[in-house]
């Protein structure tokens, strides 16, 4: 019955003999593009091939041009005030610029939010499974997921394609019982809790500046001003990074949208007279 | 091969929706109707996971219509394409695909995607063999980039397809792979108007 197998109860018989549970992945050569709603995940490899090999061969010198998307700076760091979040919205194909405005924030919850940095659709495809993992819990449990708990949901779904290829570089961010919680997840299954940090490949510029700025008992402006120019000078250094800031402060309450400022225009502020 | 889409909102309320043939094979068309009179999906790259990518959306859209009773909207269709991609991540579908129609609200919609599976919606996107070359030219004339001073005179029906015809007679002259025919699907609530136009045949 449908609703039995999307709660993901099962009969007695059928669970004594599972270790793995329902999350079992299988790897074919051609998916079934039926069966949606199963919670057996199906994906299809190249026969024959190691699949992270494959990919990494169709690249311009091999004559095939699969390129995609990449590259971003994102950041986040608590503070007493709670929690922000600053990405940038460049989405790179090889050299070319896919898109100038992408979302990288996913809004999961109106208490959690994940970024998005490494292969585009790697993250939306796994964040967007991670937001149905929490809804699911929510109806399940009948109380929000914790962000320890949905970090770690991400975080086992990486582990399952360990070696295969992925890339994703996500921050999990989120108010719960334990208060402001943000956690960093990536591809090789590591998970950590911190007060700060930064993904991507303009990261070490966006570090830089929000390291020397950062301060725990920054008021709410001064918080928003530094994530600005965190990602806003690592755009300006990095050149797979750019478009606009999109800013979220993670409250008590529940997060808000803060801003979306054109990169360019803040860094002329910034460096007024250097132009 | 190449396509572009554009979409726009405003009094005209319509969508536009162009791709060209492709120079092996005369006259074939890429854009295909969704089964809807709101929707239509163009791809372009390797046209033997065109062609399957196709019928396995026209097979999930019929699914859908049989057990919804109601046609998908674009935005389902986009993040159905996008799980459909995603699972072949390990061994993708050689298709950039994009996916042009009216929203819920009836103001034009364009989904554009990568091989694997990411999208997300803009208001205009060229894909295919000279999408880099015309990326910037629809950046210019319905994006209003790049230029200071500038009136951002909404975009008629009129106006959006001469420009859509002058960026496939660009591409012509330029790309090796476009040429012999453009076929442009206007999308509007009174539905899909299609019209077929000569390109450089060489």
């Amino acid at each position: 019955m449908a609703l039995v197998e999307v709660s993901g109860l099962k009969p007695f018989s059928e669970t004594s003999g599972q270790i793995f549970g329902t999350r079992q992945t299988h790897l074919v050569d051609r998916t079934n593009h039926y069966s949606f709603g199963s919670s057996v995940r199906e994906f299809a490899v190249p026969v024959g091939e190691e699949p992270s090999g494959f990919l990494t061969s169709c690249n311009k010198e091999g004559g095939v041009n699969i390129e995609m998307n990449h590259g971003t700076t994102t950041l986040a760091f608590k503070f007493r005030h709670g929690v922000i979040v600053a990405v940038d919205s460049r989405a790179s194909a090889g050299r070319y610029l896919a898109s100038n405005d992408v979302n990288k924030v996913i809004e999961i919850n109106p208490y959690l939010l994940g970024t998005m940095s490494g292969s585009a659709a790697d993250c939306q495809y796994w964040e967007r499974l991670l937001a149905k993992e929490c809804r699911l819990y929510r109806l399940r449990n009948n109380h929000r997921i914790s962000v320890a708990a949905a970090s770690k949901l991400l975080c086992n779904m990486m582990l399952g394609y360990k070696g295969m290829g992925l890339s994703v570089g996500s921050m999990i961010c989120g108010w719960d019982k334990e208060g402001p919680g943000l956690y960093y997840v990536d591809e090789n299954g590591n998970r950590l809790s911190g007060r700060m940090f930064s993904t991507g490949c303009g990261n070490s510029y966006a570090y830089g500046v929000v390291d020397s700025g950062y301060r725990e008992d920054m008021t709410v402006e001064e918080a928003y001003e530094l994530g600005r120019r965190g990602i806003a000078h690592a755009t300006h250094r990095d050149a797979y990074s750019g478009g606009v800031v999109n800013m979220y402060h993670m409250k008590e309450d529940g997060w808000i949208k803060v801003c979306k400022e054109d990169v360019s225009e803040l860094i002329h502020r910034y460096r007024e007279g250097m132009f | 091969e190449m396509l572009s889409a554009q979409g726009f909102g405003g009094p005209g309320k319509m969508k536009e929706y162009h791709y060209a043939g492709a120079v092996e094979n005369r006259f074939s068309p890429y854009a295909f109707n969704g089964g809807t009179d709101t929707t239509v999906i163009g791809c372009s790259g390797f046209h033997g996971d065109c062609l399957t990518l196709t019928k396995i959306i026209d097979a999930r859209l019929k699914m859908y219509k049989h057990s919804n009773n109601k046609t998908m909207t674009s935005g389902a269709i986009a993040a159905m394409l996008s799980t459909i991609l995603y699972s072949r991540r390990f061994f993708p579908y050689y298709v950039y695909n994009i996916i042009g129609g009216l929203d819920e609200e009836g103001k034009g919609a364009v989904y554009s995607f990568d091989p694997v599976g990411s999208y997300q919606r803009d208001t205009y996107k060229a894909g295919g063999s000279a999408s880099a070359m015309l990326q910037p030219l629809l950046d210019n004339q319905i994006g209003f980039k790049n230029m200071e001073g500038v009136q951002h005179l909404p975009l008629t029906q009129e106006k959006a397809v001469q420009l859509v015809k002058d960026v496939f007679i660009s591409a012509a002259e330029r790309d090796v792979y476009t040429g012999d025919a453009l076929r442009v699907c206007v999308i509007t609530k009174d539905g899909i108007n299609e019209q077929t136009i000569p390109l450089r045949k060489d």
